[in-house]
Formats: C-alpha cells, sequence, structure tokens
C-alpha cells in the first residue's frame, strides 16, 4: 500500500511536471520571444493600428498570462482528482 | 461645489468606508490576524492581491513612464505581471498546502534552520520596508496634489487609517478593505480611460481604441502619435527600446521573479481555504491586475498624443503661450509642467533638442493626474481620481506592513526569542509590531532616506535574488539543503546589492560610489535595477553547489516535501 502511495505521488508530480513545463514555454513565448527578442520581425505585421510585436508587449502576453493561469489551475484540479489527491 | 470640497468628501467617504470594515473585521485571534481565518474566497482574495499589488507608483507613475519610453515601457507591464504565472505554477499552491503564517517560517521548517529563518527575516525586512517608504511617500504626495494640504499633514492622516485598520483587523481587516480599495482605484483609472478613448477613436474600451483609428479620420491613433513624436525629433513611440534587447531581457525578468518573491504578495495566497483555490485565486488576481495593466499602455499613448496635439496642433505650428488651457495652468503652479520661453516668441516649442526645447520639465506622472482634465470630464472624476491613488498607496502599505509585522511577531518573538507565549499574548504582540512597523514607515516617509527614489525597483531586485530562488529549491528539490540556502540567500542578496550600491554609491549615497575604471553597466550592459534576475541565478547556482558538497537533508524533510507537493491533507496541516 505504501508502494502504491508513493508510486501514485510520483505519476502526479511527473504529469504536473509535464504539464508546467508545456504552459511555461509557452509563458515564454508570448512575452520573452514575442514581446523582446522577435519584437521587430513581428511588428511588420498588423492587426488594425497595432504592430504585432508591440502587441504582445503591451497587450497580448498579459492575456496569455491570464489564459496560462487559468488553463493550470483547471487542468490541475482534474489531476487531483484523478490521482485522489484533492484536499 | 468647487473641486476641493468636492475632493475632501469624495476622499473622506473613501476613509469612513475603511474604518467601518475595519470594526467589522477585527481580529480574534493569531489565524485572523496573520492570514484572516483561512476563510477568503479565491476570487474575493484575488482583488485583495491586485490591490495589495498595484501601488502608488503603479496607479500613477507606469503610465506616465510607458508615456515617454513608449516601446521601452513593456518591461513594467510584462515584468510586473508575468510574475503571477511563476506564482501560480511554482510557489503559491505549495505554500499554501504547508499552511503556516509567514513566508521565513516555510525556509525555516523545509531547511531545518533557525539560521535560514532568521536570514529570510532580514531580507524579508529589507525588501518590504525599502519597498514601504515609497508608499508612505505617495500618500504624502497625493495628499498635497489633490488637496493641497502640507506633505506632512498627507503623511499622518495615512498613517492614521492604516492604524486604524491594521492594527485592529490585522489580515482580516486589511483583506476587506482591499477589496473597497481595489473598486475604488480601479475605477478611478478606467473611468477617465474610457472617456478619453471615446474622445479619440470613439471606442469605449482603452484597450482596442489604442489600436483604432482617430475619429472621423482613416488614421491609426498609434501611426499618428508615432508621425507626430519624431517630428519633433522623439524616438518612434511603438519602437523606442530602451537599452540593449538583453538588458530588456534580464530587467523583464528581474521584475517578474521580484513579483513571484515579495513576501507581502505571498501570504495572501495563505487565506484562501484549499491549495486548488491558491492556483485559481493567482489567475482571478490577475484578470483583476491586468484591467488596469491593460488600460495603462492606452492611458500613456493617448495622453502623449493629448500633449502633443495641445502643444502643437498643426506640423510647425505652436501653441501660443497666453492661450494654453487650463489644465496647463493648474500643473504649471505644482511644478510638474514648466514652460520656458527661450526665444522669446510666445509660442511653446516643444522639441526632443535641448537647446530649443521650451517644455523644459514634463512630470510623467502628469500623463494621469491630468488626464480627467485633459478629456474635460466632470469634477467627481477628478475626486475619484484622488480617491484612487490614495487607496493604491495605502493597499499596498498595509500588506508590506501586515508581511514586516509578522515576520517580528510570529518568526522572531515566537519562532526565535520566546516560544513560550500563549495565543493571546503573540496576537498582542502582533498588534504591537504592526503599530511600530507604521510608525517606523510614517519616520521613513518624514526622512526620505537619499535612496528613496530607487526604493521600489531595489525592493525587487532583493526578493529576486534572496527569497524566490531558495522557495523555489524548497519544493523542487529534494537534495538542497540548509547549508545550501542560507549560502544561496547570502550570495544572492549580497551581489545584487553590491552592484547596485557599485553604481550608485553605498546606501545609495552618491559620493561612495566605487565604479572606479569600470563603466556604468559594465556586466553585459545590464542596469542594476534589472540586476535581480543575475542575483537570483547566483543563488540557484550557490546552493546547488554547496548542498551537493554538505549532508542531504535528513529523511523527514524529504517527506516534508513529497507532502506539500501534493494537495491532499491541506486541511489538517493548517491546525499547528
Amino acid at each position: 500500500m505504501a508502494n502504491n502511495n508513493s508510486q501514485n505521488h510520483h505519476e502526479y508530480w511527473r504529469a504536473n511536471l509535464k504539464l508546467m513545463a508545456i504552459l511555461l514555454v509557452i509563458w515564454f513565448v508570448i512575452s520573452y520571444l514575442c514581446g523582446i527578442v522577435f519584437v521587430d520581425a513581428l511588428n511588420s505585421i498588423r492587426i488594425g493600428g497595432y504592430k504585432l510585436g508591440f502587441w504582445f508587449a503591451q497587450q497580448g502576453s498579459m492575456y496569455g498570462f491570464v489564459v496560462l493561469i487559468f488553463i493550470y489551475a483547471k487542468l490541475m484540479k482534474k489531476l487531483d482528482q484523478k490521482h485522489n489527491l484533492h484536499d | 461645489m468647487d473641486l476641493q470640497t468636492l475632493t475632501f468628501l469624495v476622499v473622506g467617504a473613501t476613509f469612513a468606508l475603511y474604518i467601518g470594515i475595519a470594526f467589522w473585521a477585527k481580529a480574534g485571534s493569531t489565524s485572523d490576524f496573520y492570514i484572516a481565518g483561512g476563510g477568503v474566497h479565491p476570487v474575493a482574495n484575488g482583488m485583495a492581491t491586485a490591490a495589495d499589488w498595484m501601488s502608488a507608483a503603479s496607479f500613477i507613475s507606469m503610465a506616465g513612464l510607458i508615456a515617454f519610453f513608449g516601446y521601452g515601457g513593456s518591461v513594467f507591464l510584462m515584468g510586473w505581471t508575468g510574475g503571477y504565472v511563476l506564482l501560480a505554477m511554482l510557489l503559491a499552491p505549495y505554500l499554501r498546502k504547508h499552511g503556516k503564517f509567514t513566508v521565513p517560517e516555510f525556509i525555516g521548517d523545509r531547511y531545518y534552520s533557525r539560521t535560514a529563518r532568521a536570514v529570510a527575516v532580514v531580507c524579508l525586512i529589507v525588501a518590504s520596508v525599502t519597498y514601504v517608504i515609497g508608499q508612505m511617500k505617495g500618500v504624502g504626495v497625493a495628499f498635497s496634489r489633490f488637496l493641497e494640504t502640507s506633505y506632512e499633514f498627507g503623511l499622518v492622516v495615512g498613517m492614521g487609517i492604516v492604524f486604524v485598520y491594521a492594527v485592529v483587523g490585522g489580515m482580516k481587516g486589511i483583506t476587506y478593505t482591499q477589496i473597497a480599495q481595489y473598486c475604488v482605484l480601479i475605477c478611478a483609472y478606467t473611468i477617465p480611460a474610457i472617456f478619453i478613448s471615446l474622445n479619440l477613436t470613439g471606442n469605449p474600451f482603452p484597450q482596442l481604441g489604442l489600436g483604432s483609428t482617430l475619429s472621423g479620420t482613416d488614421t491609426y491613433l498609434l501611426d499618428r502619435l508615432d508621425q507626430v513624436v519624431t517630428e519633433l525629433g522623439f524616438a518612434e513611440y511603438t519602437t523606442s527600446a530602451r537599452l540593449s534587447t538583453l538588458n530588456t531581457f534580464v530587467y523583464t525578468l528581474s521584475l517578474m521573479i521580484g513579483t513571484a518573491g515579495l513576501p507581502h504578495v505571498i501570504i495572501r495566497f495563505f487565506t484562501v481555504p484549499k491549495v486548488s483555490d491558491a492556483r485559481t485565486s493567482a489567475g482571478w488576481a490577475l484578470v483583476f491586475i491586468t484591467i488596469l495593466y491593460t488600460t495603462a499602455p492606452a492611458v500613456a499613448a493617448m495622453a502623449r498624443l493629448n500633449l502633443h496635439q495641445t502643444i502643437e496642433p498643426q506640423p510647425g505650428q505652436y501653441l501660443e503661450y497666453e492661450k494654453r488651457p487650463s489644465w496647463f495652468k493648474k500643473w504649471e503652479t505644482t511644478g510638474l509642467l514648466v514652460f520656458e520661453d527661450k526665444n522669446n516668441d510666445g509660442f511653446i516649442n516643444y522639441s526632443a533638442d535641448k537647446t530649443t526645447n521650451e517644455m523644459v520639465t514634463v512630470d510623467r506622472d502628469i500623463m494621469v493626474l491630468a488626464n480627467p482634465e485633459i478629456a474635460r470630464l466632470p469634477n467627481w472624476v477628478i475626486a475619484l481620481v484622488a480617491a484612487g491613488g490614495l487607496a493604491a498607496a495605502l493597499s499596498t502599505a498595509a500588506g508590506l506592513l501586515l508581511a514586516i509585522a509578522s515576520a517580528i511577531s510570529h518568526d522572531l518573538i515566537k519562532g526565535m526569542i520566546n516560544p513560550g507565549i500563549g495565543e493571546k499574548q503573540e496576537l498582542m504582540a502582533s498588534r504591537i509590531s504592526m503599530a511600530g512597523a507604521i510608525l517606523l514607515a510614517g519616520y521613513l516617509g518624514f526622512n526620505p532616506p537619499d535612496f528613496a527614489a530607487g526604493t521600489v525597483a531595489l525592493a525587487f531586485g532583493l526578493a529576486a535574488s534572496s527569497i524566490f530562488p531558495v522557495l523555489m529549491m524548497g519544493i523542487f528539490s529534494k537534495r538542497v539543503n540548509k547549508e545550501g540556502a542560507i549560502a544561496g540567500m547570502v550570495a544572492g542578496i549580497s551581489i545584487t546589492l553590491l552592484y547596485v550600491f557599485q553604481h550608485t554609491g553605498i546606501m545609495f549615497i552618491e559620493s561612495t560610489s566605487y565604479l572606479g575604471s569600470m563603466k556604468p553597466n559594465w556586466f553585459f550592459g545590464i542596469e542594476p535595477n534589472a540586476f535581480g534576475a543575475v542575483g537570483a541565478l547566483v543563488n540557484f547556482a550557490v546552493a546547488f553547489g554547496v548542498s551537493m558538497a554538505t549532508q542531504e537533508p535528513p529523511e523527514e524533510i524529504k517527506e516534508l516535501v513529497e507532502h506539500i507537493r501534493v494537495p491532499a491533507g491541506a486541511s489538517q496541516a493548517q491546525n499547528h
């Protein structure tokens, strides 16, 4: 039983780390890559009056951050249930 | 009714509300005082966190920074929001699971060391006290600008209000006043923004207005702004970067991990009932913050455009000084706008060229402060902006003071000096610590040290380089031990302080800067304010190196780490 338990914890933690890694890659792309590193290249594309790189830096990255947190909260709640580790 | 009376009424009404909440939410136990009893709804906590987080600097100064830096101001937008993603994933749920009252307490438990806890208390107090000085100044300045009282009078009134609700209510009182303060500040920020956006673009949403065409034309607002500023010799608004790309990158990272490592923000997540609530609550906090943070760039661009178009209505045709609008005159008397007719032609020549520019001072705070007048909004909106600025400063000051007071009463007095004291004595000790912290902050507000201007940026660097790394390693590594954590914190905070002081002088006393023959920003062109991320990297590296060279943590610590990684069993953990 104890073994099963620690196996379950281990799998839960692995799944958490994987989800986190994916979401943090997106976090990095929408802010550091789109908003800073490749900002000039993206600025050649326009949406309405916004240059795209500028939009990511001053609007888009922040909307993305909000969405990322809610996705994480939602999927983690599912994961908690699946491994019967919810509080 | 004249503006001043109206402002007094609006500000007085909000203050009465805060005091009313204080008596309604009186703290009856240490749990009430430190974590509001642990029963705050995640959405309510999100709102309180947003007010806790958004300071006088966010409310008054940020839009102005963006207005003058253009794209370069994005550092603050991304840096001060992206940290919540880190907080939600890397720290908040696990620290909530641990279920204690303070950040140093977690560090002491995880690294099985009173020394580690004491070092964390020092880092916390250094970071929070530097931050609170800026807030106390903000309260005094807001009073003197809007209510035309003296700075000192404003400071005393502000201290008195915080004293009532923080000492009586502790975290419980602070939480509910912060919710009220959020409502006040967000209305005060968005109402003028909506009207200005409607005025310029016909779109009521400033976030969309910023990407729209100007009313009655086919020209996009941002294109027009780029054109107007470049004609006067300023850098193009949408592309003007500050310093190098690397510096922008590192600065943003420093602000993000500094945000995630600031104790007064972290402890807000101890107040929600469950681990899963800590995750969603971080999301709600960011929703409420993002409402202001996505409005700010619109306010920035629109205010800058309004300013330029007022001064130079047609290309090459400047405004006659005698015909300047009334808001211009009003802000001239405060010294935030200063005109000097260098060529004596009676017109306001505004340009990037310092020798011919006649707008010798355009204080960046004017962008938010004068906004309602520029948009010709009624007086009650101006009064509301005053109440909003005060709400932003007071809410952040209260959160910081609670972090300081709980570190003193819970970590130092209960944790180290006198562990035998009971619940009642500890509650009394926490109230006295809070009163002491308010007096100290007030003293520093009256006698702002020379380095006051640099303090907010420094607080982020310190939190990033000392607190964030040890918290993260404490959760994600079972191998990092007490020797590693202590060495890491000391190395991280020292190297950051050394780099900052090397540029600005020891404790910001300029004559003692010891740059020697080295150029400013000598480390890959990174400015001192952006150095926190480098300090954090040093912290991680030193902690790992030292841990590997010393003994593994004991078995029960590894079990503790296992325990905090899963949400199950959180309610038991809370009764400690």
